[in-house]
């Protein structure tokens, strides 16, 4: 506790480059954008496989695979290869941690429709697009959420990596705490992206009480 | 008219799910496909909206190659209601009613509108519109998606088994709800099911498939039930095909005897001679009471005081022979009385005229 209150108490750590703000900022920064790439390359990947019924082994292999990847080995091999111009060694371990969960979920999500569901979309008259957009989508989306969620998640906790290669974020404390047996220091970044990812959980919830229609929500609503 | 032209429908592995069809669906009657699964009844009708395209042969709409139209504008003017309703879960009961008018351009206030109308048609209070499907009972659902069939007014409706996952007591109020909107609509209706009774109770023409997608028989119930076609048809129609039949015999067809009812205040003491076992006994207004034993009478007085036994009664206009012969087995006399519209008794129909009736009806089945 006493930690905690060290460096939590201690006004240098609220300004300069080193500052929470900064760093808080700069871990966010990674891990929208790892987020969102992951979105643009998993999203159009699940819908299209789980409404179409194609490349279903592709998901399997690569959440499969993406599992067995050791995250930090990947991004030292990256930084190995690509350098340490850009940000771009932090984002791709991130990107290929966050697919597989929004992958999964998505196609799971859509494919999981009632067969009846579709059968009946189709039979009103509705075209290959407007079932998976006004039907299957929004059965689906608690598990896309879901896949979503579990990726920020994950995302947001492993973008402390970043520091390993002399990345900024909150991995900065730490990392800097532990090589400078600054324990307080290595607490408090900690503390820090577990508030966060509880932060994000809540940011989801939120979305799916916004996005979700009641009628899908039935398994939540009292009766 | 829809018409099946020599349709077959055969699968990949060689399957022949549907083996040369050839019949006619007229339009705005009732056509019900029956049979036992695996007779290709549902292949059948989802050739019509081409949820499956024939390997050969020619689904005709008014004259029209199904085929040549492209799907989803085809099954925009055909209303689809299948077994459990598919209603959209996402969406309020009224835009699940709508789903074809959105489809089709309408603007929302006037879908909105269409859909309102139909949910009363088919007898559901307007305040479900706002709920969402899964807080409806499955009967509910099930009108919802008669409804959701209904919107753009489509002149053909397929329904593909849309009653059979629903409790008897329901099934019937619905299928009597079906016969009711067809009344007023005439819309050209293919109706599936595996239930003889609900076909034969439907259908103003019947055509029963065997397993591998052959027609066995097509008529109207009547005919279906006093001469099958072959053993597989009277096997299908069951055990009591011949009470059922009963069903489709109007109550014209039994002769009355005005002589058995007399008023409550007819006095006793001439009543005892009469070679009758049993009279009607009717109120002031001519509606039955009850049966009254001759031999039990007292000696005097009237017959308000007397015990009467209870009675079974049928609406000639309305009642089937059946539902006559039911009657008649609801009173000790073993008569029913026959009674009019306001429920006032017209005769009594003794076991004799009954016996007449269905000799007659039996003679008809062997012509």
């Amino acid at each position: 506790m006493n930690w905690l209150v060290d460096f939590f108490g201690d006004p240098a750590n609220w300004s300069g480059p080193d500052g929470i703000p900064v760093r808080l900022t700069e871990h966010l920064q990674f891990s929208t954008v790892a987020l969102l790439l992951a979105m643009l390359v998993a999203l159009p990947l699940g819908l299209w496989i789980g409404h179409t019924g194609r490349g279903a082994l592709l998901v399997v292999l690569s959440a499969n695979a993406a599992r067995a990847l050791p995250t930090l080995g990947l991004l030292v091999l990256v930084v190995l290869l690509a350098g340490l111009s850009t940000d771009l060694p932090v984002l791709i371990p991130l990107v290929a941690l966050a697919v597989p969960p929004i992958l999964v979920n998505t196609y799971e999500g859509v494919r999981g429709v009632d067969p009846d569901l579709r059968d009946a979309a189709y039979g009103m008259g509705l075209r290959g697009g407007q079932v998976l957009g006004r039907v299957l989508v929004p059965v689906a989306l608690p598990l896309i959420l879901l896949g979503l969620r579990l990726a920020a998640i994950q995302v947001v906790a492993t973008a402390t990596v970043a520091a390993f290669v002399g990345l900024g974020g909150l991995g900065r404390y730490v990392v800097d705490g532990f090589a400078t047996n600054d324990y307080p220091r290595t607490l408090g970044g900690a503390v820090l992206v577990a508030l966060l990812a509880l932060l994000v959980q809540l940011v989801f919830v939120l979305i799916q009480r916004l996005l979700v229609s009641p009628g899908v929500r039935r398994r939540n609503a009292v009766r | 008219m829809i018409t099946f032209d020599e349709v077959t429908k055969r699968y990949a592995d060689g399957t022949v799910a549907v083996d040369r069809l050839t019949l006619e669906a007229p339009t705005g009657e009732i056509t019900v496909f029956v049979g036992p699964s695996g007779c290709g009844k549902t292949t059948s009708l989802r050739m019509i909206n081409r949820m499956i395209d024939p390997s050969e042969g020619r689904v005709l709409l008014d004259g029209v190659d199904v085929t040549t139209i492209d799907p989803p504008t085809l099954r925009r003017g055909i209303g689809y209601v299948i077994q459990q309703a598919g209603l959209f879960p996402h969406r309020k009961i009224v835009d699940n009613v709508a789903t074809v008018p959105y489809l089709l351009g309408w603007d929302k206030k006037k879908a909105r509108d269409r859909a309102m109308e139909l949910l009363e048609r088919v007898g559901l209070d307007l305040k479900l519109a706002g709920r969402y499907p899964f807080q409806l009972s499955g009967g509910q659902q099930q009108r919802v998606g008669v409804a959701r069939a209904l919107a753009a007014d489509p002149p053909v409706l397929l329904m593909d088994e849309p009653f059979s996952a629903v409790d008897p007591v329901v099934r019937t109020s619905l299928q009597e709800e079906l016969l009711r909107l067809q009344a007023e609509l005439n819309k050209t209706i293919v109706f599936v099911t595996h239930d003889i009774d609900e076909a034969v109770k439907l259908g103003d023409r019947v055509a029963v498939l065997r397993v591998g997608g052959h027609l066995a028989q097509l008529d109207d119930p009547a005919t279906l039930l006093s001469r099958p076609a072959d053993d597989f048809v009277r096997e299908f129609l069951g055990r009591d095909r011949g009470i059922r039949r009963l069903s489709f015999v109007s109550g014209h067809e039994v002769g009355l005897r005005a002589d058995l009812t007399v008023p409550v205040s007819t006095e006793t003491a001439g009543l005892r001679d009469t070679a009758e076992p049993w009279l009607a006994v009717l109120d002031e207004d001519g509606r039955p009471l009850g049966w009254a034993r001759t031999d039990d009478l007292p000696a005097s007085g009237t017959l308000a005081g007397v015990p009467l036994a209870p009675y079974g009664t049928f609406d000639r206009g309305r009642d089937s022979l059946r539902a006559a012969l039911d009657a008649t087995l609801l009173s000790p006399s073993g008569c029913a009385i026959a009674v009019d519209d306001a429920g006032r008794a017209e005769g009594v129909v003794t076991r004799e005229a009954l016996s007449e009736a269905l000799d007659r009806v039996a003679g008809g089945a062997h012509a």
